[in-house]
């Protein structure tokens, strides 16, 4: 059903790779994926897996050392890969933007939060005049939910709270309007509560505003709230492509269904021990020549170990990574 | 039709916030006594300088061989020099071209400064490489032995000679000063720019699709200004003191244009028989400096809004 809209997003055997001082090290190697209008996407996998370069890769920012070495990343009819820097200026943040983990840090301490949406618009927009630009900052964070917005235009970063400056990043990300937004663990930083408050935020406005959504996340319980559907990724690689729904109900790669297994449920006992997946990340430097989850993977054959399986479509319009299937 | 009212009612309240801001760095600058202190000083003098030609009793140059070396008196404020010339005038005239020859030069090399060291910084690379090294060689060179030398060369210049007459001396005591004083703030710019490009939020000002220029200028030189404003007003200091010593040794502002140091130098051949002629000049360098120099650090607290009210 997701498949059948048309993609405003496709990343075909995109590669990234950094070349350091110890050898080249494949951060992103062959990634294929698809977002399509108001569809959200979310990417799960654990630390180093290459999700935030995957997103960083399709913003085109990856900065030295690193590199996209092949693939191509369609938007909008139009290759990234092969855009120049003034293309991807014009594009960025006025038909995809990005939110960054740490509320914290990620906006400019010296200027008062409202010029900094006002700047963002007024980037893109030059014919805007400066009062339409503010009165627009203002909307923006009207919109999102902040609490006397003409007052806390003129308020710098540090006066407001983790969850208030990440509303404040959102309303920055969201004032053109963008068809892509890029969420690079949105909420990570931020307890519980405003956790949620986040995640219903940016559900709202995606109705409201038909944005398409990429969520990068380590955080299973945000992927179901949130995604369409899902991609895993595992070293560098998506080793399985779902809809929610059926990923949650029927995990097929061993990987998907260890994360889905270490979840702790208000079942389990105390006392029990969690569900882990033994092991750690390959070192993406000397990876196995099989497939890079072998060596963890409990459910191994002899084949695994030796040749690298391929992202495979299976029943259900799903599509994994694995010699089981 | 409402949503546009209220719009507009937005856009006059939003109206407010510079002004807002521009209080508020006046409040916390006000709470530095000192500061507050040295500030009024430096007004005074700068009004009693740039109004000199109305402030002043006499022309700088009324010389007035009878009444030399006259002690204070209601004639004469501040008592006459070797050749009479009323020492209260000449010290407003004087504060006039020792306060726009420190000014003039600070902004210049502070401003050559912030754009070599941010330039530097971003860029890097070949840029980098050569501004950084040019920095370093400018920074090792033996600074006063290439003072006189390079005043003493601008000043036989015929040109330069032509154009700027008696002034001459303080477009070349500015050249100097601000030749060999700009790496100081570039290396300052550059250390903090190094650091700041690497921030999130020069990071999600690219995401949104900032260009380099504007980052640079919009997000990265204004973040690296507190320490520059403090080293600047230091500077101003210095620079006060230093054409003081130029002009000592006779290759700063040059006669008949009279600065407070070559007020100095020249009380300095009257010494015994007049000692007041060295102390005036003398007491007005000081008063400037130490005001400025207590003005910096307010400054910058009150120009950095990451402080607390």
């Amino acid at each position: 059903m997701v498949s059948r809209k048309q993609a405003l997003l496709e990343v075909k055997g995109l590669k990234t790779h950094f070349f350091t001082e110890d050898g080249i090290v494949p951060a992103v190697d062959g990634v294929d994926f698809s977002v399509a209008a108001g569809e959200t996407l979310g990417i799960v996998g654990e630390s180093g897996c290459g999700k935030s370069v995957t997103a960083l890769s399709v913003m085109r920012l990856i900065a030295s050392p690193g590199r996209v070495v092949a693939g191509s990343i369609l938007f909008e009819g139009r290759d990234l890969a092969q855009s120049s820097q003034e293309e991807m200026c014009d594009l960025r943040g006025n038909r995809m933007a990005m939110i960054f983990q740490e509320p914290m840090t990620s906006l400019n301490p010296v200027y008062t939060v409202g010029e900094q949406i006002r700047e963002a618009v007024q980037t893109h927009d030059r014919q805007i005049s400066d009062g339409a630009a503010r009165v627009r900052a203002v909307e923006m964070l009207r919109m999102v939910g902040i609490p006397l917005p003409e007052e806390r235009y003129r308020a710098f970063p540090h006066e407001m709270s983790g969850g208030m400056r990440q509303r404040v990043m959102i309303a920055m990300a969201l004032s053109l309007a963008p068809a892509l937004l890029i969420a690079d663990e949105p909420t990570t930083a931020l307890d519980v509560t405003i956790q949620a408050q986040i995640l219903e935020l940016m559900k709202d406005l995606r109705e409201r505003v038909q944005t398409a959504v990429m969520l990068i996340t380590h955080d299973l319980g945000v992927v179901a709230d949130m995604a369409d559907k899902v991609a895993v990724m595992y070293a560098g690689e998506i080793v399985e492509n779902a809809d929610v729904y059926s990923l949650f109900r029927e995990p097929l790669h061993p990987y998907t269904q260890g994360l889905l297994a270490s979840i702790p449920t208000l079942a389990s006992t105390r006392n029990q021990r969690l569900n882990v997946i033994h092991g750690t990340v390959p070192n993406l430097l000397r990876l196995p020549p099989g497939c890079r989850f072998a060596p963890r993977c409990p459910k191994a054959m002899d084949i695994c170990r030796q040749v690298r399986p391929t992202l495979r479509d299976v029943d259900g319009g799903r599509q994994v990574s694995c010699w089981l299937y | 039709m409402t949503a546009d009212s209220r719009a507009v009612g937005a856009t006059e309240e939003l109206d407010l916030p510079e002004m807002g801001q521009w209080a508020l760095v006046w409040r916390r600058f006000s709470r530095h006594r000192l500061a507050y202190l040295g500030l009024i000083v430096l007004v005074f003098f700068v009004v009693l300088s740039f109004g000199a030609p109305w402030l002043a009793p006499y022309p700088y140059d009324k010389i007035n061989m009878n009444d030399n070396y006259s002690l204070p008196s209601a004639k004469y404020f501040l008592g006459t020099d070797e050749l009479g010339r009323d020492i209260f005038s000449r010290l407003l005239y004087a504060g006039r071209i020792s306060i726009s020859v420190a000014l003039v030069s600070t902004l210049l090399s502070s401003l050559v400064g912030i754009i070599v060291g941010a330039a530097a910084a971003y860029w890097r690379g070949v840029t980098d490489m050569i501004l950084m090294r040019l920095t370093d060689v400018m920074l090792s060179m033996p600074t006063l032995p290439l003072l006189l030398v390079f005043s003493k060369m601008l000043r036989e210049y015929p040109t330069l000679k032509d154009t700027f007459g008696d002034y001459l001396s303080v477009f070349v005591l500015v050249t100097i000063l601000t030749l060999f004083g700009w790496m100081y703030p570039a290396r300052l710019v550059y250390s903090s720019v190094l650091s700041l490009r690497e921030t999130e939020f020069t990071e999600a000002a690219r995401a949104l699709g900032s260009s380099g220029w504007r980052i640079l200028f919009s997000h990265l030189i204004p973040n690296s200004m507190a320490p520059v404003i403090v080293i600047s007003t230091l500077g101003f200091g210095q620079r006060v003191v230093l054409e003081a010593t130029l002009s000592f040794l006779g290759l700063g502002v040059n006669p008949p244009v009279p600065s407070w140091g070559n007020m100095l130098s020249q009380a300095y051949a009257y010494m015994l028989r007049n000692p007041w002629l060295a102390v005036y000049p003398g007491l007005f360098i000081f008063f400037t400096v130490l005001a400025i120099n207590f003005l910096g650090d307010a400054l910058r607290d009150a120009l950095d809004p990451r402080l607390k009210v």
